[in-house]
């Protein structure tokens, strides 16, 4: 409202003011004479309206104060206050000119029990997941030797997705890395998870999902501490591991996921072997693959060995036996040469033809003819008779 | 019957690496265990060479692909793929 009013100016009912100028110009003065503040107390009467803004009182033993928080602020809390909890608020004190109520608009709320907000938050959504079994360390599935495809649920442009990638192209090239992008942090990041984690499965022939991202504020990280998103990864179809943030931080995705990793990088190197690791067993196993063949034809080599020995030994003994008959044959064979019988004084008469000639008949007077002693020929003629 | 080979297995499928490296232990094991005839022994080592030889081209040969996997608005999966 324009106009000026001066709140004591008005002493007759001549004129009066509005009860929408009082209250404006009350809401002024506080809203001038209040700076933001920090106040504490209890909450009471509590209540969240669909709207998603939060209205509650907070009081202490003899006052009370009417709040609001408006889910632009809210948003940023793990969960809601609860009646009787202790709090700190930061803001700002007004008027709420339809209601004629002073009222503070919370742009923070702290709680002083244990660990607060955040930590109740996170033991209440971890109490519901143990309650249905999530936590169980006999659900943990162990991760395959030697994934073929592997899932990474993270923001397509962190530096955790990079050292996924390097890492396992660094160890284990003979893997597809499937990245399905999300959000990992801010407003609707949850969502966005939760439908990345249902995109995941669908794929075919995956091996092991990874799940996480870097470090970050605990507000950047709260979003694995959601139990939807915790429920969403308890219900992969893979085993999963997750690595969030450092390793101080563990999240209930950490909780669920069948390995929890410290950082990114690790959780490649938990979800990957090796390749020189691999190589060296590949090494390994032809070493044995040719001791076995080795050994096996070793003992069939042993076994031609005998068998030849004692073929050698059957054939050398035939021979043996034969030399000697061959040696008595060779005697008796001597004996009957015609050689030795012109050695004791005998000759041998052939014609030019070499026909041995026998009778008186065949010398005709003149014939010549060739005579055979003992030690070569000699050429012979017949005489007149 | 063929004997599988290039990563195949006798019906012709490939092979995972897991099920190449699981043939391979088994062909070490049979052929340790002594008890086959030389024919067989012979055969196995043959194999048991092939596998180990696909196995390392595996490993040395491989550059680790990266595709990003999305969903179109109908809701169905594309896989293309990704330069980070």
């Amino acid at each position: 409202m324009g106009q000026s009013l001066d709140l004591f100016a008005s002493v007759s009912p001549d004129g009066a003011w509005t009860v929408s100028q009082v209250a404006h110009r009350v809401r002024a003065v506080v809203e001038a004479g209040l700076e933001p503040l920090w106040v504490r107390g209890e909450v009471s009467g509590f209540k969240a309206w669909q709207s998603g803004h939060w209205y509650f009182a907070l009081r202490d033993r003899s006052a009370q104060l009417r709040c609001v928080m408006f889910q632009k602020d809210n948003r940023r809390l793990p969960m809601e206050p609860q009646d009787g909890m202790q709090v700190f608020i930061f803001a700002r004190p007004t008027v709420w000119e339809t209601k004629g109520e002073l009222r503070l608009t919370v742009v923070d709320l702290l709680s002083t029990e244990a660990g607060g907000l955040w930590q109740q938050a996170f033991e209440k959504a971890k109490a519901a997941l143990a309650k249905d079994g999530l936590l169980d360390p006999a659900r943990k599935r162990r991760l395959p030797p030697y994934p073929r495809r592997i899932a990474v649920v993270t923001s397509p442009d962190g530096a955790a997705l990079r050292d996924i990638i390097a890492v396992t192209r660094r160890r284990w090239p003979i893997a597809e890395l499937l990245v399905i992008p999300t959000r990992v942090q801010g407003e609707g990041a949850e969502a966005e998870i939760c439908r990345a984690l249902a995109l995941l499965c669908r794929l075919e022939q995956l091996d092991v999902a990874i799940i996480g991202r870097g470090g970050g504020s605990r507000e950047d990280l709260w979003t694995f501490n959601h139990e939807r998103v915790a429920r969403a990864v308890a219900a992969l179809p893979v085993p999963v591991i997750s690595a969030v943030g450092h390793e101080t931080d563990v999240t209930l995705c950490d909780l669920v996921a069948d390995m929890r990793a410290p950082t990114p990088s690790a959780a490649a190197e938990a979800a990957t072997p090796d390749r020189a690791d691999v190589l060296a067993d590949l090494g390994h196993l032809g070493v044995r693959l040719a001791r076995a063949l080795s050994a096996r034809t070793g003992r069939a080599a042993e076994r031609l060995d005998r068998v030849r020995d004692r073929l050698t030994a059957t054939v050398e003994r035939r021979l043996e036996r034969h030399r000697h008959e061959l040696a008595a044959l060779a005697g008796r064979l001597d004996a009957l040469s015609p050689l030795r019988i012109l050695e004791r004084g005998y000759a041998l008469a052939r014609d030019g033809d070499g026909r041995v000639l026998k009778r008186v008949a065949q010398f005709p007077p003149g014939l010549r003819f060739r005579l055979r002693v003992t030690d070569g020929d000699v050429a012979a003629r017949a005489g007149e008779s | 019957m063929a004997r599988a080979r290039g990563g195949e297995g006798e019906g012709g499928e490939v092979l995972t690496f897991t099920q190449q490296l699981d043939r391979l232990e088994e062909i070490v094991r049979r052929l340790e265990a002594q008890e086959l005839d030389l024919d067989e022994a012979l055969k196995l080592f043959e194999e048991g060479i092939e596998r180990l030889r696909e196995a390392r081209d595996r490993l040395t040969a491989a550059e680790a692909q990266v595709k990003q996997v999305l969903a179109d608005r109908a809701g169905n999966l594309k896989v293309e793929d990704f330069d980070g």
